[in-house]
């Protein structure tokens, strides 16, 4: 059995190396360097765009202003449906409706209002700075100040678009009766930054034309969308778009939609008649790229003496830009965490002339535990009862929005092995100290939707040596999936995992979705899975076997139980057939209907506060989830782990700051923008998985984690902070001043 | 980045009078010179590495006490040196607080001090109001993002901190920082190495062009000194407060003590008020040392958003003559 065990990365040794091949690695002849020129300012119209100094730096080819630009196709939503509003209406995968250099509008800080092209790097960057841009101003919509009157102010329902994935409110039962009748309530705002992926690769892309046919190299969390996009904006048929990433350099959200960037690529490349490489500075990875926006969330939550919840009200604002309104659903976590015989929840947004937002590990439940999981910790204190325990009163047992049944949960086991492995039973309940430091502990239930992508085919060949190849258009973004697959199929065909290989991100390959919103696993795994087993059967039918009663093990196919068997190459040596190609799909419609599922678990925190330097520091964290059949536990602790450090992160130092006056990012370089390093991050973190099979979810029996271990985690730090100091912070992230 | 001349000194007197010629940067780490480069606050036309001058980067002791430190001794190369662990421990704190370890590695002594200002509207990719990028462009922050600026010695035309760590301990020390140049060298007091923006904004330090710093000098032993940095992660990462203590003690009273404040304004700030009251104060006396201390917060002056860095810098103040008083003498 290779499934479930705790297998080493093959891909470690080229990636610690140097040696793996990210998309700013390649290169081709004659290929030209290009330099994005952006906008100085949030709003106005560009009035002229000088380049002759630009021209007169050696080794400056051309400069690209809108007016060289075609026309870009649209790109409508696959989500849009035939006679309706959302006919028109644009989409993911397409990060963004507005395409700039189409026109003299600025929209944001930083829009690309021009691309410079230069022999080398440094000539390109050194045009670019050369341009002498003239334009007028235009009074931009600002972010409002970071207070809920303010921003419910400028809240606005938002527009029926591809970005609206879900009604933006959602009422159950009878609310205004479920506060009447509360013994305790809470009611309290909770505030969070916009913050930027800052993955350690910034995008890049190259593009190749020959013959009317494209070919891009691309950082990209999905190779197939990168191609539908592109195509559709460049208005060529996707056939004639190809798209690789053999390796991405963290995606975490940044790279799952596709950006401007990619495509003016395509175009200066077809413009230029030449391959052109487009590697994003950092300042460009924070205003051409999207990030979790700004948000405000108010929450009333209502229960009654014994602590069951008796109203849930939850309105959300998040920030966006003047052209889409990108939505996040921070009421999800609402609406799937706990029993209550009432809610009223509401979406909305807040335009401004700022950069597109998109989705940032975690999404939807990781503001949404945020707020939600902070207020049930005011809760508890309020009524006197363990933080735990109010849980464990309010736990769902079915979908709380639905009422459907879930098709696997485990959280009870989740919270209880949690809770034991951190002794949040025995711990000090009156207030510790050690030195400077005041201790506190806290908690919070972790939770993520399932989504599910269809994955249209995978296929795995098993050649007559007995060595198997998996081809398949997913991509790899650093999450482990390269390790994954193989093991699934060592899993079926019986054999060790030097026997598999890999290939994948390439749209040559069988069709496969993005990876993101923890859905690989589920998707591409359970295609490969399918795939694995079909040529399992072929072989068995090869072999004179039935199918379904065989087992392969040591290279060798036999009836199930029965001693010795054949080998692969003595099965295969009756036939001239040289390899036996297996395919799968996975489609999400056919597994699960009519339940509701998500992935859970709890997340215990200790924290350490110094009230007189208001300094915050980790000491130790206990994460216990319930997230179906874990594939690898080695690569899925990294996962957890590293969602806990992207939770504290988010809890202790992140945010990229909406400077109040110049409406831009106010530093777009990483030394302005702490993110943990790693003495933030004590050893003493402890990763749990509770032994459960999903067999709903996928015939993998997993469900997605990637972004489970990010969620929680905030108002755990800030659970804990209370906890230590008695101070309730309710807007992050908690820096030493709101400490002091 | 803009085209420059790239050339290798082999003698120090080739070094300065190269270094004399307008544009000329000198390269001795480079982990602050690229960063210019990359911005483009800085575009020499002339780049005069010296990271291969003899002689410049040895600890040595004086005779007669003290200690001196060629410029270009790399960071982690000082604050490990034995010497200095023992007898100067807040430099040796200070420096391995500062940067990461690989670039702690790389960065010299001498060029740590030249680093320029934190402040993210100075550092920003494309060139925003600020008038130590262009003198008279205004400073964005004074009515910005001003929340980690300077509380002490600012004017409208810059709001900004030097971020420096080791010059906070080497002010604290008393330390002189001692230069080469065409028309002779000099020897600065570390306190006043850098300058406040009140007569050129645009200036950082008292350096003229081609002048080159070649030593610096601590005078006796302090050994009873520690430093101490506040920050919202752990490590790599620049001050919002720190403190540099110097203690001399009769037993369990203070006999006299120099105290300098970093990340508060554009140069260490010493503490004098405080010092003076501070000799004769007994270390366990909380109430005393706080008082003592609050005399240098007088001339205190927070921005929009940076009041909460007035206590803050009182308390890292304190604990940092705390500290001190714990190292072995």
């Amino acid at each position: 059995m290779m499934i479930s065990q705790p297998v080493a990365r093959p891909d470690g040794g080229v990636k610690v190396t140097g040696r793996a091949r990210y998309a700013a690695d390649y290169f081709a002849p004659d290929l030209l360097h290009a330099v994005l020129v952006t906008a100085p300012v949030p709003a106005g119209r560009v009035t002229s765009i000088m380049v002759d100094d630009a021209l007169a730096e050696e080794g400056v080819v051309r400069v690209l202003t809108h007016e060289d630009m075609p026309k870009f196709g649209r790109f409508a939503s696959p989500r849009a449906e035939p006679d309706t509003q959302m006919q028109q209406a644009e989409g993911p995968p397409a990060a963004q409706s507005f395409m700039p250099m189409q026109g003299d509008e600025i929209r944001h800080e930083g829009q690309p209002l021009a691309i410079v092209l230069g022999e080398t790097l440094e000539a390109a960057e050194a045009g670019a700075r050369r341009v002498a841009l003239r334009y007028e101003f235009a009074e931009p919509e600002l972010p409002a100040p970071p207070e809920w009157t303010a921003i419910d102010k400028a809240a606005v329902v938002p527009r029926e678009s591809g970005f609206l994935f879900l009604e933006p409110t959602f009422t159950k039962g009878e609310v205004d009766r479920g506060l009447a009748d509360a013994a305790a309530m809470v009611e309290a705002v909770y505030l969070q930054p916009s913050r930027h992926h800052n993955a350690m690769e910034p995008s890049a892309t190259l593009a190749e034309w020959n013959d009317g046919e494209l070919t891009l190299h691309d950082a990209t969390q999905h190779v197939y969308g990168v191609r539908q996009v592109v195509a559709a904006r460049m208005n060529v048929p996707a056939e004639k778009v190809r798209v690789i990433s053999r390796h991405t350099g963290g995606g975490f959200g940044g790279k799952g939609w596709i950006w401007p960037h990619q495509v003016l690529a395509a175009a200066a490349a077809r413009i230029m008649q030449r391959p052109v490489r487009l590697a994003l500075s950092r300042a460009n990875a924070y205003s051409c790229l999207g990030y979790q926006p700004r948000m405000a969330q108010k929450i009333v939550l209502a229960a009654d003496r014994s602590g069951k919840l008796t109203a849930v009200q939850q309105d959300v604002v998040n920030l966006t830009t003047v052209t889409d309104d990108f939505v996040e659903f921070a009421t999800e976590a609402s609406k799937g965490l706990y029993a209550t015989p009432a809610m009223r929840l509401s979406q909305r947004v807040e335009r401004a002339n700022v950069a597109m937002p998109t989705p940032l590990r975690a999404p939807v439940e990781g503001p949404g535990t945020w707020a939600l999981e902070s207020a049930m910790d005011e809760l508890a204190h309020r009524l006197g009862i363990d933080p735990l325990d109010l849980r464990l009163i309010n736990h769902a047992d079915t979908d709380p929005a639905t009422g459907q049944p879930w098709s696997s949960k485990k959280l009870r086991e989740a919270y209880e092995e949690g809770a034991r492995l951190f002794g949040w039973r025995e711990r000090p309940r009156k207030p510790q100290r050690d030195g400077d430091w005041l201790i506190g502990y806290g908690m919070a239930t972790c939770s993520m939707g399932c989504f599910r992508n269809p994955t249209p085919a995978a296929e795995v060949r098993l050649h007559r040596d007995g060595t198997v190849l998996i081809r398949t258009g997913t991509q790899d973004i650093g999450t482990g999936t390269l390790t994954i697959f193989p093991q699934i199929a060592a899993d079926v065909l019986g054999l060790p995992m030097e026997k598999i290989e890999l290939e994948m991100g390439d749209t040559q390959l069988p069709e496969a979705g993005p990876t993101y919103g923890s859905s690989s696993t589920m998707g591409v795994g359970a295609a490969v899975l399918a795939a694995a087993e079909d040529a399992r059967s072929q072989l068995a039918r090869l072999a004179n076997l039935l199918p379904d009663e065989v087992e392969m093990q040591d290279g060798k196919i036999r009836r199930k139980g029965a001693a010795g068997g054949q080998t692969i190459a003595d099965v295969m040596s009756h036939t001239d057939i040289g390899e036996i190609t297996g395919s799968g799909s996975f489609d999400p419609a056919q597994h699960g209907k009519g339940l509701a599922m998500r992935t859970f678990g709890a997340i215990f925190m200790e924290v350490g506060v110094d009230p007189g330097l208001g300094l915050l520091r980790l000491r130790r964290a206990v994460g216990s989830y319930s997230a179906g059949r874990i594939v690898n536990p080695r690569t899925a602790r990294s996962q957890m782990t590293g969602g806990i450090i992207w939770g504290w992160g988010m809890a202790a130092m992140e945010q990229s700051r909406h400077e109040p006056v110049l409406g831009r990012f106010l530093s777009k370089n990483l030394s302005g923008v702490a993110i943990p390093v790693n003495a933030d991050i004590p050893g003493d973190i402890i990763i749990h998985f509770v032994d459960e099979v999903d067999e709903h979810a996928s015939p993998i029996g997993g469900k997605g984690i990637g972004e489970l271990g990010a969620t929680g985690v905030a108002a755990a730090v800030a659970n804990a902070v209370f906890d230590a100091t008695g101070k309730r912070i309710r807007e992050l992230p908690i820096t030493p001043e709101k400490l002091l | 980045m803009t085209p420059f001349v790239y050339a290798r000194a082999d003698s120090l007197g080739e070094t300065i009078a190269a270094g004399a010629a307008p544009d000329s940067a000198f390269l001795a780490g480079g982990t602050e010179l690229l960063n210019w480069l990359r911005l483009g606050i800085a575009e020499p036309t002339r780049i005069i590495d010296i990271s291969r001058l003899d002689g410049l980067d040895q600890v040595e002791a004086l005779p007669g006490g003290g200690l001196t430190i060629g410029a270009l001794t790399h960071l982690n190369d000082v604050a490990q040196h034995a010497l200095v662990m023992r007898d100067y421990p807040v430099l040796s704190q200070a420096i391995l607080n500062a940067a990461s370890p690989q670039l702690r590695n790389l960065a010299t002594i001498g060029g740590n001090l030249l680093q320029k200002t934190r402040c993210a509207y100075f550092r920003a990719e494309e060139q925003l109001p600020c008038n130590k990028r262009q003198l008279g462009s205004g400073c964005s922050a004074l009515h910005g993002i001003n929340d980690n600026h300077a509380i002490f010695g600012w004017t409208e035309d810059c709001v900004a901190t030097q971020p420096s760590d080791p010059a906070v301990a080497l002010a604290a020390l008393d330390a002189v920082i001692v230069t080469a140049h065409r028309s002779g060298g000099r020897r600065i007091p570390a306190a006043e190495f850098h300058l406040l923006p009140d007569t050129r904004p645009e200036a950082d330090n008292v350096l003229q062009q081609g002048e080159l710093i070649t030593a610096i000098e601590l005078p006796a032993p302090a050994p009873r000194s520690a430093y101490l940095k506040v920050r919202e992660r752990e490590s790599y990462e620049y001050a919002i407060v720190s403190a540099a203590a110097v203690l001399e003690m009769d037993g369990q009273t203070i006999r006299r003590a120099a105290l300098a404040l970093g990340s508060v304004a554009l140069r260490p700030w010493r503490l004098s008020a405080a010092e003076e009251q501070l000799a004769g104060a007994e270390i366990g006396d909380r109430e005393a040392l706080s008082t003592a201390i609050e005399q240098s917060f007088a001339e205190a002056r927070p921005l929009s958003q940076n009041a909460y860095k007035i206590e803050l810098a009182k308390t890292a103040a304190l604990r940092a003559i705390e500290r001190a008083a714990r190292m072995p003498s």
